[in-house]
């Protein structure tokens, strides 16, 4: 039973860090239909960003809740900035180029961007400080830190706003236009360009949020903390469906399911991956355009 | 104007693959600092390098072949501190004599990027390069394995510091300065049952890396053969970037263990045993060679780590003046009171196995240099007394045992092979 | 085999080629002649490998016009198969085409086996089944005692040389610019430009997909098997996240739908690579810099849907007009 609840709560929390990065990756990916290859040296920035701040403020307040906010207000706007400079250099160049050019310059940038932290902040790891107070609940037998259940109520709230943001605002149905058709929205008034740029930010200041909880999780990261997050957001992206914000979030807790379960039921464990990648690829054979994904008429 | 800018970058292209490929980036040992920035020209190999050996007239090169970028710089960044030392410290104690002639030593950097294709260029480059004598490195078993071939056929000296996999030294032109993962994880096996009393052990390694894996496995038939049991045995990888051990974790912690074997790169320990813990793991925890680095203590700020063993290269409290020396310098070059990490006392090792290979050889002949280093019968380093006496590239050392207490590394054993 | 493509070139086939022989030819003269060291050698050994690589990329991505990522997973297939073949089985040098041809085929089957859902699905879908193949193979690899799990496979015989990769290079520019200008090529630029169109005037989506995926498959298995004989170790590290991007950078920068676009793509990657290696821990930042300028500068790649060929004979139209005096010809 206790073992049941255990992994319950380690689904929750690896599923929310997931949905969460899906949606700053999907963010971009969904609007201006770009594979941004640089998120990931965004969301490595925000990790920096968090790190630095977080470890000055500690040596001049106590507080944990006022430094977390502060850390997190600070890496949001930093992360905001890198990723408009990035959609400045390297795609607004680019937009009416072929879409698989930008995948280059994204990889390029986050080369760049990825090795000016390392250059800058050192190739040793580095441990994130306690963001949240150690305390322990104890459930059916089961003792649960405070920053479990935290991580599951803040990627919730994250979620929820976000939805409402694009559901009930002028800019969330511009994105949502611009989503569906750039061009179109472009002759209804829409400024393209500027909800593209808005999109950056909104998957910036996602990814700084992420990147919060994940420090906070996982603790220890180096400089290339955000290259395999980028494979697993875009995975669990495209599994939910593209362009669908509930789709990531579906996306997220089931990759997040395969790997809670996969040790747990496999008799070895390193199989693992292999049953992971051909669940997948079985989600998509049979739902071809992902979990939640509208299907998209190809044009006559 | 599209044509010209494609002319142009077609000619330049052509061009560069001719100047490219000729030129091996140069770089004589000083600070680390220095070094980094000589390597920027990577057109003038010799001139940098005469620079810094300018008391003597001669110079003796080897080569570097190291990982400064890619998964993990941070090897590359020790290796090339641990390089730096010893070399600076050959020269100003007067070089290197060679049949009555003295000779600074002196050596070219190629990074790898933790890339086997350029692993292997850098080898390839360091072979064709006349005045390199032999190469230092890689530290990363993959890399070593990818150069294997070419250094055995091209027949150059190849030092592995820091690559413990087995296979490495079946080619007889390389050699290494630490021991297997065969040792490593039989001592871990005697070392739980004997001396823990454990008699039931889980483990959990990075699949994806032939270190991690060499040692589990051998722990694991090392183990058993002893009478223990290996209750679990888990996995994950490492390559897709893993950092959710939960559901593993859970699993162990419910199998109740007496020791959790995690051979796993420093850097993902704290992670590990954090989660350990959090799902309700007691046992005690063990680590092999990689766990050698002081940032371990820094990041344990929860003390999950006390009464952890590790099997390390050596202790400062059991070493011998060298070492004490070595740690000394360490601390008064690079201005921090922070230990070396055994990635930078090997490589350290690793110039001075060198250094004894050309003395033996008494010439710059890299077959002769190859095998001043099968006559090396036992040298005094850092890490411990080797000796090169079972007529392969491995050197037999001993392990020390090493106890995380009090947020310390403490000394707790000696095992001689 | 079609009426349309009686000779065995059509003219342009036949320019591409003839220029890729001819720079085979000079390379080998230098290789003989001694100016080449070793180390160069192998350098040009990596650009003539990866250069069949990226042809087999831009069969899918650049004529198909896909997004698929499985390049890494067939060449660890090819470069595994290849290598059990000679290390196992048969290790005279002389049956070492033979192991190129199984690493392609066992490749090629899979290519198959892939493109099949691939016809459910479009665009992105298929990066993420395409990526997931890759995976599974570098686990299945990670998992296989018999092939070192993730020790790998050393001591493969170092058949590959560079009359081997140039062989296979010439072999895979002859492959891939006969098809192009066959039926089936045809039919690729149908479905690229319109699916919906082309099978409204009978296109045969699924077997040109097939056709295409399973000869992307095999000129990748080729070039794994090459780079297994060239290292004499494979390791499934090597075929991972990496060799993916890797891959993919070669393939848009060098220029989609082209030859001397995959060509070119492999050799400036491969060089800037090796000279940038002098520069330390910044070598990437300028690596991403360049990367990335040279994209804004040319979208489409240096020569996306161009040729040599056609560029020479524009440049040639200039001369002839006047408009450009001099320069321009050099790349050869």
């Amino acid at each position: 039973m206790s073992i049941i609840v255990q992994q319950l709560i380690n689904f929750l929390q690896l599923g929310s860090i997931y949905a969460l990065t899906a949606i700053s990756f999907s963010m971009v990916y969904g609007i201006a239909g770009l594979v941004n290859f640089a998120h990931g040296s965004v969301f490595g920035v925000s990790m920096y960003v968090l790190f630095f701040v977080s470890t000055l403020l500690f040596q001049v307040m106590e507080s944990t809740w006022l430094v977390y906010v502060i850390a997190l207000t600070a890496s949001c706007v930093v992360t905001s900035l890198v990723a408009l400079l990035i959609e400045q250099i390297a795609y607004r160049p680019l937009r009416k180029a072929p879409k698989v050019t930008v995948v280059v310059s994204s990889v390029g940038v986050g080369m760049v961007l990825q090795y000016l932290i390392l250059n800058t902040a050192g190739s040793k790891a580095l441990r994130m400080p306690k963001l949240i107070p150690d305390i322990k609940f104890a459930l059916l037998g089961v003792n649960i830190p405070l920053f479990k259940i935290l991580i599951i109520l803040i990627a919730i709230v994250t979620m929820i706003l976000l939805n409402l943001i694009v559901k009930k605002t002028r800019l969330g149905t511009a994105m949502r236009a611009v989503s569906q058709d750039t061009i179109a929205a472009g002759f209804m008034g829409i400024a393209t360009s500027r909800v593209i740029s808005a999109s950056f930010v909104f998957g910036a200041v996602l990814a700084a949020i992420a990147g919060s909880l994940y420090g906070t999780a996982y603790s220890i990261f180096a400089y290339n903390v955000g290259e395999q997050i980028i494979w697993w957001s875009f995975i669990a992206a495209v599994l939910g469906g593209i362009g669908s914000i509930r789709g990531a979030v579906l996306g997220g807790f089931i990759i997040s399911a395969i790997s809670i379960l996969a040790p747990m039921v496999l008799p070895v464990s390193s199989y693992k991956d292999i049953v992971a990648f051909a669940v997948m690829i079985l989600v998509l054979l049979i739902k071809p355009t992902g979990l939640l994904g509208k299907k998209v008429n190809e044009k006559i | 104007m599209k044509k010209f800018t494609a002319a142009v970058l077609c000619t330049l292209l052509v061009l560069t693959v001719f100047a490219g490929c000729s030129g091996t980036g140069a770089v004589a040992g000083n600070t680390s600092s220095e070094s980094t920035e000589a390597a920027s020209s990577a057109e003038a190999p010799a001139v940098e390098a005469a620079a810094t050996t300018g008391e003597f007239e001669k110079t003796i090169y080897f080569g570097l072949n190291y990982e400064l970028t890619g998964a993990n710089p941070i090897i590359g960044e020790s290796a090339v501190k641990g390089i730096d030392m010893a070399v600076n410290e050959i020269n100003a104690a007067g070089g290197i004599t060679v049949n009555g002639e003295t000779y600074g030593l002196a050596y070219k950097a190629l990074d790898n990027g933790f890339n086997t294709d350029e692993a292997a260029v850098n080898a390839q480059q360091f072979a064709d390069d006349a005045e390199v004598v032999a190469m230092i490195g890689p530290n990363d078993s993959d890399m070593c394995m990818a150069t294997q071939a070419i250094v055995t056929e091209q027949g150059l000296l190849a030092i592995s510091p820091w690559s413990t996999l087995v296979n490495l030294t079946s080619s007889e032109w390389y050699y290494r300065a630490c021991f297997t993962d065969d040792f490593q994880g039989a001592i871990l096996a005697k070392y739980a049952y004997e001396f823990e009393k454990a008699k039931k052990a889980a483990i959990l390694y990075d699949m994806s890396n032939p270190y991690n894996e060499g040692i589990a496995t051998q722990f694991k038939k090392s183990y058993e053969e002893l009478g223990g049991t290996v209750v679990e045995y888990l996995s994950y990888n490492g390559k897709t970037g893993e950092t959710d051990f939960t559901s593993q974790m859970t699993k162990i912690a419910a199998a109740q263990p007496d020791i959790l074997l995690l051979p796993n790169f420093y850097e993902e320990i704290i992670t590990q045993t954090t989660q350990a813990r959090d799902m309700g793991y007691t046992g005690k925890f063990m680590g092999s060679d990689t766990w050698g680095d002081t940032s371990l203590l820094e990041w344990d700020t929860e003390h999950l780590l006390e009464g952890a063993l590790w099997v390390g290269h050596y202790h400062k409290d059991v070493a011998s003046d060298v070492a004490l020396k070595f740690i000394e310098n360490y601390h008064k070059i690079y201005g921090t009171d922070t230990d070396p990490n055994d990635i930078v006392a090997l490589n350290y090792d690793s110039v001075y196995l060198l250094k004894l290979a050309i003395e033996n050889a008494q010439s710059l002949d890299r077959t002769a240099i190859r095998d001043g280093m099968k006559s090396i019968t036992t040298y005094d380093g850092v890490t411990g007394t080797m000796k090169f006496d079972n007529g392969n590239g491995d050197p037999t050392k001993s392990a020390v045992i090493i106890q995380i207490s009090d947020g310390q590394f403490k000394y707790l054993d000696t095992i001689e092979p | 085999m079609n009426k349309n493509n009686q000779s065995l070139f059509n003219k342009s086939a036949a320019w591409k080629f003839a220029s890729a022989a001819a720079a085979v030819v000079l390379l080998i003269m230098l290789k003989e002649l001694g100016i080449l060291s070793t180390s160069t050698l192998l350098i040009f050994q990596y650009i003539g490998i990866y250069a069949i690589v990226v042809l087999g990329i831009n069969m899918v991505n650049g004529y198909l016009g896909v997004f698929s990522l499985a390049h890494a997973g067939f060449m660890a297939v090819g470069a595994y198969t290849a290598a059990v073949c000679t290390k196992f089985f048969f290790s005279v040098e002389w049956m070492f085409p033979v192991a190129i041809v199984a690493g392609g085929l066992v490749a090629m089957l899979l290519g198959i086996l892939v493109a099949i859902p691939s016809f459910k699905t479009r665009g992105d879908y298929l990066a993420i089944i395409t990526l997931g193949f890759t995976l599974i193979v570098q686990s299945v690899l990670q998992n296989m005692e018999f092939v070192g799990a993730s020790k790998g496979l050393n001591n493969i015989p170092r058949h590959t040389n560079i009359y081997w990769v140039m062989g296979c290079l010439l072999f895979a520019i002859f492959v891939v610019s006969r098809f192009i200008h066959s039926k089936y090529g045809r039919s690729l630029k149908a479905i690229r430009q319109d699916q919906v169109a082309s099978m409204l005037v009978s296109v045969d989506v699924r077997l040109n997909k097939s056709i295409a995926f399973a000869l992307s498959a095999f000129l990748i298995g080729i070039a794994g098997a090459l780079i297994g004989h060239l290292l004499g170790y494979t390791s499934p590290s090597a075929y991972g996240f990496t060799n993916i991007v890797d891959g993919l950078v070669m393939v848009y920068l060098g220029g989609m739908g082209s030859i001397t676009g995959s060509i070119f793509g492999a050799a400036v990657w491969q060089v800037l690579v090796q000279l940038l290696k002098g520069l330390g821990t910044w070598r990437w930042v300028v690596g991403g810099g360049l990367l990335c300028i040279i994209m804004v500068f040319r979208p489409k790649g240096l020569f996306g849907y161009i040729e040599l060929s056609d560029l020479l004979k524009k440049i040639q139209a200039k001369m002839k007009s006047g408009k450009l005096k001099k320069g321009g010809n050099k790349d050869e």
